[in-house]
C-alpha cells in the first residue's frame, strides 16, 4: 500500500518536474555559476584538501538553495486534496527519494564541471563516488525534512540554513575525512569505519523523519 | 510538608555553598601544563553535566507534548532549552578562559570543542525558530519536532563521534588528566557534589523560568478577555 503510494507521488513529482524544469535547471545553473565563482578568485590553484572542501561547500549551500523550496507547492490549495489522499509517510518518503535523486545527478554534474576547471584532484575515484553519493542521499534527506520544518514558519529561506546547518555537522565531517582521503590517496581499510558511520546517519536521519514528519503534516 | 518539597532547594544552596568553598581551598594533586587550573573541572565540566541534563528534560517534555498536546509541556520544554542555553554560554566562557592559559588558545579545532558549537547553534536555532512561528499550538508542535531532531544528532555528535578521534581534553589522547585510573580521591570529593548541586541550580533556575512564563500566559489571556 505505502509502496504503491509512494510509486504514485514518486510518478508525480517527476512529471511536474519535467513539465517545469524548475527544480533542476536552477540548481544546475547555481551549482555552475558557483564553481565559476570560486574558479575565478582562487585562480583554480588549490592544495587537495582545500579542493575537497570547497567542493563540499559548493554542494551544501546548492543542496540548501534547491531543497528549501520543496514544501512551498504542497502550501497552495491546488494540492490539498492530493495530500489529503495520501499519508505522510508516503509523502516524506517520496519527497526524500526525489530530492536524493535531483540531488545525486546535480552532484556528479558539479564534480564534472569543478574537475574540469579546478583540476582533477581524486586519486582513489570509487572513494570518492561512494562518499559523494551516500553523502548526497543524507543531506538531501536532511535538507528535506529541516524544509518541511522551515516550511510551516513565516521567515522560510534563511530558517533551512540556521536549522539545518548545526544538525548536518556530523554528517559533513564525515563526510570531508572521506573524502580528505580519497584524495591523499589512503587506503579504504583505514577510513572504512566512517562509511559505516555516513550509512548510520543518513538512516538516522530517515527514521526521524519518518517518525516525525506525520506531527508536522496534521494541520 | 515545606521541608519536604523544598528539602532540595537547601540541598542544592549547601552543595554549592561546599563547592565553592573546597573548590578553591583544597589540595589538587599537580600535574604537568593543567597544575592549579585543575580545579576548573567543579565549574567548567559540571556546566555541560548540567546542560545535558536540561537538554534531556526538554526533550522528554516536546515528546510528551506531541503525545498529549498539552501545553504545559511545551513550556516546560522550551524554559528547559533557555536555561540549558544558558548553563552551555557558561560552560563557552569557562572553557574558552581555560584554554586561553592550557592550551594558549581560546578555540581550537576540537572533537569536544565542536560538539559544543554544534550544541549551542542548533538550540540557539531552537529558539529563533520558536520566535519565527506566530500561532501558538503550530509553534508548540514544529519546535517539538525540531528539538528531538536536534538531540538525537547532538547525541550522535558528541557521543560517537568524539571516540573516534583524539581530543586535546585533559584525560584524553594521552593528556594528563583526570581519567578513571588517575582521577583523585580527593577530586571526586568535590566534583560529585559539585556536579549535583549545579544541576539542581539548572532545575531549579528551569522552574522559576517555567512559572514566570505561565503567570506571563495568564495575564495575557485576561488582557484579551478584558
Amino acid at each position: 500500500m505505502l509502496l504503491k503510494e509512494i510509486k504514485y507521488l514518486l510518478w508525480q513529482e517527476l512529471k511536474l518536474e519535467n513539465r517545469q524544469r524548475f527544480a533542476f535547471n536552477g540548481i544546475l545553473l547555481y551549482v555552475i555559476s558557483t564553481v565559476y565563482v570560486v574558479y575565478i578568485s582562487t585562480k583554480g590553484d588549490t592544495q587537495p584538501q582545500t579542493w575537497v572542501s570547497l567542493f563540499w561547500l559548493i554542494m551544501l549551500f546548492a543542496s540548501a538553495n534547491a531543497l528549501q523550496k520543496s514544501f512551498v507547492r504542497e502550501n497552495s490549495n491546488r494540492y490539498l486534496y492530493l495530500y489529503t489522499l495520501s499519508s505522510p509517510q508516503g509523502i516524506i518518503i517520496s519527497k526524500i527519494i526525489y530530492n536524493g535523486m535531483l540531488t545525486g545527478v546535480v552532484s556528479l554534474l558539479t564534480w564534472l564541471v569543478y574537475s574540469v576547471l579546478m583540476g582533477d584532484a581524486v586519486s582513489n575515484k570509487w572513494l570518492f563516488l561512494c562518499s559523494l553519493w551516500l553523502g548526497n542521499t543524507g543531506i538531501a534527506s536532511l535538507f528535506t525534512f529541516i524544509s518541511s520544518i522551515s516550511s510551516k514558519s513565516s521567515q522560510n529561506s534563511t530558517l533551512v540554513a540556521v536549522l539545518g546547518f548545526p544538525v548536518l555537522l556530523p554528517l559533513l565531517l564525515t563526510l570531508l575525512r572521506l573524502c580528505n582521503a580519497s584524495v591523499m590517496g589512503v587506503s579504504v581499510a583505514d577510513v572504512q569505519h566512517y562509511l559505516y558511520v555516513l550509512l548510520a546517519l543518513t538512516v538516522i536521519i530517515w527514521a526521524m523523519a519518518y517518525l516525525l514528519f506525520p506531527y508536522l503534516w496534521r494541520e | 510538608m515545606e521541608i519536604k518539597k523544598h528539602g532540595w532547594k537547601i540541598v542544592c544552596m549547601l552543595l554549592l555553598f561546599y563547592t565553592m568553598m573546597a573548590g578553591f581551598l583544597i589540595e589538587v594533586p599537580r600535574m604537568p601544563i593543567l597544575n592549579e587550573t585543575i580545579r576548573n573541572l567543579f565549574f567548567h565540566v559540571t556546566m555541560w553535566f548540567s546542560m545535558i541534563v536540561l537538554l534531556l528534560i526538554s526533550v522528554i517534555n516536546s515528546i510528551r507534548y506531541l503525545s498529549s498536546q498539552n501545553q504545559s509541556h511545551d513550556i516546560t520544554a522550551s524554559e528547559a532549552v533557555n536555561t540549558g542555553v544558558f548553563f552551555g554560554i557558561l560552560g563557552l566562557l569557562t572553557g574558552s578562559v581555560w584554554a586561553r592559559y592550557t592550551w594558549g588558545a581560546w578555540w581550537t579545532n576540537d572533537a569536544q570543542l565542536n560538539g559544543a558549537a554544534v550544541t549551542m547553534l542548533a538550540y540557539l536555532a531552537y529558539i529563533v525558530l520558536r520566535n519565527s512561528v506566530e500561532e501558538e499550538q503550530k509553534k508548540a508542535r514544529i519546535s517539538a519536532v525540531y528539538n528531538i531532531f536536534a538531540f538525537v544528532m547532538m547525541l550522535v555528535f558528541i557521543g560517537v563521534l568524539p571516540r573516534m578521534t583524539d581530543s586535546l581534553h585533559p584525560g584524553k589522547g594521552g593528556n594528563p588528566g583526570f581519567n578513571t585510573y588517575d582521577m583523585d580521591s580527593q577530586l571526586r570529593m568535590v566534583f560529585y557534589p559539585a556536579l549535583i548541586g549545579f544541576i539542581l541550580l539548572g532545575i531549579w533556575i528551569m522552574q522559576l523560568k517555567i512559572r514566570l512564563k505561565k503567570i506571563e500566559n495568564l495575564k495575557q489571556n485576561e488582557a484579551i478577555h478584558c
